[in-house]
Order: C-alpha cells, then sequence, then structure tokens
C-alpha cells in the first residue's frame, strides 16, 4: 500500500461528511415515512430525532476532523446509519407498544457518541492501550461481575442478571467486557505471540506450545467463559469464544487453535446441554420450533412469522406487527425490520455490517504494529461474530442466544461499547494512513492526558 | 499475520453468505407459509379488522359484528345463538370458521378470503368497508316452532318451500350458543368448546344434515314412486298376508305391530301407503327389483351431495347388485342398507309436492353490498346435474303420490299433522334400529307452501313416527302457513 493511493485526490474527512448526510438524511426520511404511516400530519418526534441525529453527527464528525484526520471515512457514516435505523425501529416498536425507548436511544446515543469523540480525543496512540494488558484483563471481569454486587444489580430480567442501575439508567457492563476482552487479547497476544506460535508438544496429532505460555491466556478467557455461561449470557460467551479463537489465529497462524478450538467448543457445548436444562430447551426449540409453538418455540416462531410476512419488500413501515415479537426492541429488532422492509431490507442492513467487517479487516491489514492489528482484528471480528449470533438465531440458523444488533438495537451499553469499538478502529486508521501519509504521530501534538 | 486475516475475511464471508442464503428461503420460499401460518396472529388481526356482514332472517340479523375496541375489531355476535347455531355456525379465533361463517365467508368480508391474507395493500384501501350482507329464508316463525315442538327431544327439522327450494327452517337439537364460541377470549373458548365436543347427544352435530338415519317407512314413498312410474296404479292390489316369505331367506317381514293390514284378502297400493304396509312394499320392492328402487332413490338425489350451501352427507342407498332379494325387502321398507338426512327427505317430499320437479334447497335469499345493492339472488329452484334432468318422477305419478299421502295424514298413520283448511300430505316412519331405540319420522306438505321431514331418533316405547314426528312437523307448518297469510 502505497502514500498515493492513500491519499487519493479526496480528502477523507469530506467523504465521510457526506456520507454522514446521506445517513442523517436517510433515518430522517424513514422517520418521517414512519410517522405518515400513523398519522397524515408530520410527525414531530422524527423531525427532533433527525435534528438530534445531525446534531450528533456534526459533533462527531469534527472531533474526527480534528483528532484523527486520516481515518476511514466510511466507518462513521455506516455506525450512524445503522444507529439512525435503530432509531427509526425503535420508534416503531414504541407506536406498537406503547413504550418510550425512542428517546432514551436517543440520549443514549448522544451520550455513546461523546464518550466515543472523547476516546478519540485523549487515546492518541492505539498503543496506548496495551500498557497494562492484566489491568484491562481484570477491569473487563470486574465489569462482569458488576451485576453480582447488592446495590447496583438491577436483578434478574429475562432469566440472567446481567444488569445494573446507575443513576436511575440501566447499564449492561458486560457489553464493556467485551472490548477489553479484546484489548486484553491483543497486548497479551503481541507480547507472547512468539512463543505461542512455537509449538513443542504433542497434543495428538496437533502440536501445541508449552502450556506455561497458553496458560494466562486460557485462564483470562476461561473465567470470562464461565462467568458469562454462569450469567446465563451465552451468547456473549460464544462472541467471546469466537474472537479469543480467531484473535489467537492470527496472532500465531497456527491452524492447530482453531482447530483444537472447535473441538472445545464441541465438548463444551455437549457438556453445557447435559448439565443445563436451559441449555437443552435452547437447543431443543432450535431444532423444532413449532413443536412448543406457543411457549419455548414462541420467540423463534414470531421471528419466522414476522420474517415472511415482509416477504420480498415487506409490509412498509409502520405496518408490520411488531407487538407480536418478543424482544421487538432489543434482540429481535432485526425481525422488525425484516417485517416491514422485507428481504430487500435486511439485505441492505447485512450489507452494511459486511461493509463495516471489511473495511475493519483492512484497517487490521494495513495498521502499523501487530498490537494494532490484533485490536482491528479483535473489534471487527466481534462486530461480525456478533451480528451472526443475533441475526443466524433470529432466522434459526444457528440456536438462538441474546446479543444485540450492533448500533441499531436499543440498549445503552450496546450503543456505548459499539461507538467504542469503532473509535478504537478510527484511531488505528488514522494512524496507519497517517504514517503512510508522513504524517505520523511524531508530527502531531500529543495532549498532555493522553501521555500520562 | 495478513494471511490469516485473509482467511478470515473468507471465514466472515462464509458466515454472511449463510446469513444470506437462510433470509432468502424464509423470506422468498417459506414466505407463504409463515404468512398463512394458523399461529400467525397477523392473520386474524386482519381478519377481525374487517367488518362482517350481518346474516338476516326476516328483518333481524341474527349475526353481527360489533365493534370491540380491542386489537381484534369486531367481535361477532348471536342474537339468538342457539335457535339458528347449526345455520350460522361460530366464528372463532382458535376454532377457525363453521357453518354459513364458513361457507359464505366471502360474501360476508366482501371479498375472497385470499385476497385477506395476501394483499396487504388492497385491504389498506378497503380497510373500513364493511362485508356484504346475507339475507336468509329462513322463516323466523318456522325456525322458532321447530325449536319449541322438537323441545327437549333429539332430532332435527328441515321445511323447504317445495316451489322455490328456499329452506325455511332448518333446527337441530340439542344445539349450542355460537356466542362463547366466538369469543376473543381463548379460554372461554376452551372452556365452552371441551363440554360441547365430549357432550355424548352431540350438540355441534347439525343433525339435518350431517347425520344419516334409516329412513323406515318414509322410504315407501321411493318405492311406490318407482312402482307408479312403471305402470302401476294406486288402485293395483296386493295380497294382504301376515307375513311376507322373503326369497332366499327365512327372515321374513311382518307388519308394525304383528297384524294384517286390511281384511286379510286384498289391499291395494294407496291403503298399503296409508296404513304403512309393511308386507306390500316389500314384497312390492322385490318385485320391482333393486335396480328400479336405486335408480328412483338416486334420482331423488341419494348417492349425491346435495347443493346446499352447507355441506350435505349424501343419502345412501346400496348398488344394486349388491341387493339381494332379502335385502332389497328390506330396503324398501327403509331398513338395512338404506340411510337418509333429514335434508334429503324434506327434498324427497318437496318434490312430490312440486309436482316431480326434483327441488333444490337453498338458504341464501340474497347477498346485499352494504349499500343494500342486491349482488347475487337465490340459487336456481331446480337440482339439476351429470344423471339428474331436473325431474324426480313424472307429474302424474307426483299427483297420484300427493293424494296417497294427503290420505295418510287424512285417515292413516299422519293424523296428527292435521290442519285445519289445509291440505296437509305425509308419510311417517318408524325404523329399527339394532342395538338401539327406534329412529321416528314424518315427512310431508302443507298445500305448495311448505314440504318438511321430521327425524326423531330415541324413541321410547311404542312411540312411532305418528306419535312423535308427525305433531312436531305440523307444528312447523302451521307456522309457515301462519305467517303467510
Amino acid at each position: 500500500m502505497t502514500g498515493a493511493a492513500l491519499t487519493g485526490t479526496r480528502n477523507p474527512r469530506t467523504t465521510e461528511a457526506a456520507l454522514l448526510a446521506f445517513a442523517v438524511v436517510i433515518t430522517a426520511a424513514a422517520g418521517i415515512l414512519l410517522g405518515w404511516s400513523q398519522d397524515p400530519d408530520i410527525p414531530p418526534a422524527a423531525i427532533v430525532t433527525g435534528i438530534a441525529l445531525a446534531v450528533i453527527a456534526v459533533v462527531a464528525h469534527l472531533t474526527v476532523r480534528a483528532a484523527a484526520p486520516d481515518a476511514d471515512p466510511t466507518l462513521l457514516p455506516i455506525a450512524f446509519l445503522l444507529n439512525g435505523l435503530g432509531l427509526v425501529f425503535v420508534g416503531r416498536v414504541d407506536l406498537a407498544t406503547g413504550s418510550d425507548l425512542a428517546a432514551t436511544q436517543t440520549v443514549w446515543t448522544a451520550v455513546s457518541v461523546g464518550v466515543a469523540c472523547a476516546v478519540l480525543l485523549f487515546v492518541r496512540r492505539a498503543r496506548d492501550l496495551a500498557r497494562f494488558p492484566y489491568t484491562v484483563g481484570l477491569a473487563a471481569l470486574v465489569l462482569l461481575l458488576l451485576p453480582l454486587v447488592p446495590g447496583l444489580s438491577a436483578g434478574v430480567i429475562n432469566g440472567a442478571r446481567l444488569w445494573i442501575d446507575v443513576a436511575g439508567m440501566r447499564f449492561q457492563p458486560g457489553e464493556l467486557t467485551k472490548l477489553a476482552m479484546v484489548v486484553f487479547l491483543a497486548a497479551y497476544l503481541e507480547r507472547n505471540r512468539a512463543l505461542l506460535s512455537i509449538a513443542t508438544q504433542r497434543v495428538g496429532p496437533l502440536l501445541m506450545p508449552a502450556p506455561r505460555h497458553l496458560a494466562p491466556l486460557l485462564a483470562a478467557a476461561g473465567m470470562a467463559l464461565v462467568v458469562m455461561a454462569g450469567l446465563r449470557d451465552l451468547g456473549s460467551a460464544l462472541l467471546l469464544f469466537g474472537v479469543f479463537i480467531a484473535m489467537l489465529y492470527v496472532a500465531t497462524g497456527r491452524l492447530a487453535y482453531p482447530a483444537l478450538g472447535a473441538v472445545a467448543f464441541g465438548v463444551g457445548a455437549y457438556l453445557a446441554w447435559l448439565l443445563f436444562p436451559h441449555v437443552q430447551r435452547r437447543v431443543a426449540v432450535w431444532l423444532d420450533p413449532w413443536a412448543d409453538i406457543s411457549d419455548a418455540g414462541y420467540q423463534i416462531a414470531q421471528s419466522l412469522f414476522a420474517i415472511g410476512t415482509g416477504g420480498l419488500t415487506g409490509t412498509g413501515l409502520g405496518l408490520g406487527r411488531p407487538q407480536d415479537v418478543p424482544f421487538s426492541a432489543t434482540d429481535a429488532i432485526f425481525v422488525v425490520i425484516g417485517e416491514e422492509l422485507g428481504l430487500l431490507g435486511m439485505t441492505a442492513v447485512l450489507l452494511l455490517f459486511l461493509l463495516l467487517t471489511f473495511r475493519g479487516l483492512k484497517i487490521a491489514i494495513t495498521a502499523r504494529d501487530e498490537f494494532a492489528t490484533l485490536l482491528a482484528t479483535g473489534l471487527t471480528v466481534t462486530l461480525a461474530l456478533q451480528t451472526f449470533v443475533i441475526v443466524g438465531g433470529l432466522t434459526r440458523l444457528v440456536p438462538l442466544t441474546g446479543v444485540t444488533l450492533p448500533f441499531v438495537s436499543y440498549g445503552g451499553s450496546s450503543l456505548l461499547s459499539n461507538y467504542l469499538l469503532v473509535a478504537l478502529l478510527l484511531r488505528i486508521s488514522d494512524e496507519s494512513r497517517g504514517a503512510a501519509l508522513g504524517r505520523g504521530l511524531d508530527q502531531r501534538r500529543v495532549p498532555q492526558a493522553a501521555r500520562s | 499475520m495478513n494471511r490469516q486475516l485473509k482467511r478470515v475475511g473468507v471465514v466472515v464471508l462464509l458466515l454472511f453468505g449463510a446469513l444470506f442464503v437462510n433470509l432468502n428461503v424464509i423470506s422468498l420460499l417459506l414466505a407463504d407459509d409463515l404468512a398463512t401460518h394458523p399461529a400467525n396472529r397477523r392473520l386474524i388481526v386482519r381478519e377481525y379488522a374487517i367488518e362482517r356482514g350481518p346474516l338476516i332472517v326476516g328483518e333481524e340479523a341474527i349475526a353481527r359484528s360489533e365493534e370491540t375496541g380491542g386489537e381484534l375489531r369486531f367481535l361477532r355476535s348471536y342474537s339468538e345463538g342457539p335457535r339458528y347455531a347449526h345455520l350460522t355456525g361460530y366464528y372463532s379465533v382458535t376454532l377457525q370458521r363453521s357453518g354459513l361463517e364458513d361457507a359464505l365467508n366471502a360474501d360476508l368480508t366482501g371479498r375472497p378470503t385470499e385476497v385477506v391474507a395476501q394483499n396487504l395493500g388492497e385491504l389498506i384501501g378497503a380497510r373500513d368497508r364493511p362485508g356484504n350482507a346475507v339475507q336468509l329464508t329462513i322463516d323466523p316463525a318456522a325456525q322458532a316452532a321447530a325449536e319449541r315442538a322438537l323441545g327437549e327431544r333429539i332430532g332435527a327439522v328441515v321445511a323447504i318451500d317445495p316451489v322455490t327450494g328456499a329452506v325455511l327452517a332448518s333446527y337441530s337439537n340439542p344445539t349450542f350458543d355460537p356466542n362463547p364460541l366466538s369469543s376473543h377470549d381463548r379460554q372461554e373458548i376452551t372452556d365452552t368448546w371441551l363440554p360441547l365436543r365430549d357432550d355424548p347427544t352431540q350438540p355441534l352435530l347439525d343433525r339435518t344434515r350431517q347425520e344419516r338415519y334409516p329412513p323406515g317407512s318414509v322410504f315407501k314413498l321411493v318405492v311406490a314412486a318407482a312402482a307408479l312410474e312403471r305402470g302401476l296404479q294406486p288402485d293395483s292390489s296386493f295380497p294382504d298376508e301376515l307375513v311376507y316369505d322373503v326369497p332366499q331367506t327365512t327372515s321374513d317381514i311382518g307388519n308394525y305391530g304383528g297384524g294384517l293390514c286390511a281384511d286379510g284378502d286384498t289391499i291395494s297400493l294407496a291403503d298399503a301407503m296409508r296404513v304403512s304396509c309393511n308386507t306390500v312394499f316389500a314384497r312390492l320392492g322385490v318385485e320391482l327389483g333393486a335396480d328400479a328402487l336405486v335408480e328412483q332413490a338416486e334420482r331423488f338425489g341419494f348417492n349425491r351431495a346435495i347443493p346446499y350451501e352447507l355441506d350435505v352427507v349424501p343419502s345412501l342407498i346400496p348398488d344394486a347388485d349388491d341387493l339381494d332379494p332379502p335385502a332389497t325387502a328390506q330396503s324398501s321398507i327403509g331398513q338395512r342398507d338404506v340411510a337418509a338426512t333429514p335434508m334429503q327427505l324434506a327434498v324427497v317430499a318437496a318434490s312430490i309436492a312440486n309436482g316431480g320437479q326434483l327441488v333444490r334447497p337453498h338458504v341464501v335469499a340474497a347477498v346485499l353490498d352494504p349499500s343494500g345493492r342486491r349482488l347475487r339472488g337465490p340459487a336456481s329452484a331446480a337440482w339439476t346435474g351429470p344423471g339428474l334432468n331436473g325431474a324426480a318422477i313424472a307429474p302424474r305419478t307426483a299427483d297420484q303420490l300427493r293424494d296417497m299421502m294427503l290420505a295418510v295424514v287424512d285417515a292413516g298413520t299422519g293424523t296428527r299433522a292435521q290442519i285445519d283448511g289445509v291440505e296437509v300430505g305425509g308419510k311417517t316412519g318408524t325404523a329399527e334400529v339394532p342395538d338401539g331405540p327406534p329412529v321416528t319420522w314424518f315427512a310431508g306438505f302443507a298445500d305448495q307452501r311448505v314440504a318438511v321431514a321430521v327425524v326423531v331418533p330415541g324413541a321410547v316405547d311404542d312411540e312411532t313416527g305418528g306419535g312423535v314426528a308427525a305433531p312436531i312437523a305440523r307444528e312447523v307448518m302451521a307456522a309457515v302457513l301462519g305467517a303467510g297469510s
């Protein structure tokens, strides 16, 4: 990759501004159409949301312009478009169920983008994150365990203890655990990459590195997995496991890791199936949701009904029945999109995620150092795998485990962690492009706060 | 690490590829099945967003849709629920539809059902357009009379206008209330339906059309028709004997009560009809032959589905090849393998009263759009089709049978059907049922105004068609005549 190819003729920030405007316009138009489907007068809620999103987009854009001028121009617009669609469809669910989630989600959008901007401003070098891997790893576990702390815990919601109440806002700290784990793994793998790549032990047909090099990694990932499984957050556990294996493979280039990972997953899944009735129920429902359509199979059946009713082009915005779909604003929002925008709308959303994933992998490839590559890989795979787990689960491709659809689902913690994810990718891409342009970090003024 | 990253990219592509394929399968291939799956609530919500047209009897809407203000916008309500239950049926969120609610669904919703399920745009355009009203031919006085006259007895009544085929009364007892079954409360539906389903008296069964009974002596009308069509006369004489010695069997046929029909010498065909003489009709059936009996029965509509708005089980007579003389003798007095619905025997009576034209019953008088414009009138009065030329019997035969039936009511087994100042004819029947109580019948007519069939199975002691069914028929016919005068 040469500097000339990267510079092109256009400032990436100009491209970003145009794409952001496009994302905001589409969101506002969809919001107005949704309002019209219920009432022929101009819907005020859509206009307020549209203006709010536009303001947030301007702030985000100006921040990136200042703090990461060479960053990839597509990440933020894609995130905003998904976020905007999410706001429209959360508003759609509000109309159907009488809830008032869209306003909260708009506030969360502002908060999340604000925090992401702060991270961009203060984390001027991705490397800074690699300094204290064990502190970050510990933080990941602490975040995960916060919902168990009396006084903070929001109690058991939907069969899992994943939420805390802070200042009246409900938050799922485990969402941030995913990010922290990725940072920890990237840092650890960078340091121990060479050792983990040298196979000295024979395990069956496979050559493995010495256990002492692998042990800290297995301990950290294993603890996170056990805690997530214990909290019944199977989706997050699955996600973390996949990201872990992918990063290990990218770091070492040894196919033995994914192979062993698959075996370990198989054994683990089988054991979980043997031990836990709720896992058995999930699998049974996956195999045959129609057997118990009014109870265990209800969610998956309703999801399929909604998508099937939508067909190719959907019923149209505002004309479906999200009230029939359980968790329609959170885990199952993709299904609501499927009913009202049809196969075409779902395909568009998935293509946005695919685009985001490939931009992320490209950032990983062009990253300046190994830590940045591994970090970008982990972040990108997190996003892709989470999308796969929830969309595949809702459409019965894989057993359904509850995770959010990044940027689209209702939920502040999810939105925050995904904008942080995008901020880190922006930072990494800015570094590599800036370096290629000869505008490396050395030429930049770094705020004092970021150095400490 | 680039090689690994490219491989990760390939895996991501494969995963997303699987998502795309799966979504295409669901959205395109499985979409119709999912959209129309019975458990897909969208269907019901859309269906219940339509204001179904009313079913109207006389001036009264016996079934109509009422706005609920709930998610299911309209609730079906039945003003005289049990009286008309077997006609209206129910309109239920869990049990689907039955009766005319089902048979006339396209009319009542104002559009074909398939469109409702598949074309949302059309639905929204027509969201507030109510369905069509259906005016029924039922005479409310006759229907009420049937309900009252049957009282607590299990049984069924069908009354038909013999000229037009219009069904004036159709009542089956025991009955049920369609209101709780049409509730929007699933628990209420279940709590109502389970006892009905398990009730040994089968309240959900419409005995006018869904159940066959041995017709007994009423079938002698068919035997007599076959004989008259083949040149015999009402005064053709037959031996009057205690027992008819049926060929090829030792189980011979005697008369009801075991006596003679007349003086022990000879008896005319007309008199044999009047007193319902088994020995004569068994002999007559055997002498005419199975072919003649089966042909005549089929010309009256046996072995066919009556083309009525509601499904009618075919009344049965075996193939002639399967009727040896003993079976023919038994069938000639309406026993053994012959079985008929009340609707079929009402058609026989109506056709005789109508000069031999085979009457096609119908219950829809008109379909009216919401503005009152008539979209469709009643079905044709004549029942034609492959093997049916519209005439069950020749007009002359019909006249002769008519006179014979008048005699039955005037001075025979059916005297309890008499109405002052009205020419009432009919035929009684009391059919033996193996291992069960007898089935009593009356089928007849009053002038050319009404033909009727009444069945009361489960008669006790020595009750007969003349004693049990004839008075019920009389009440219903009198109600029709009273309403018309």
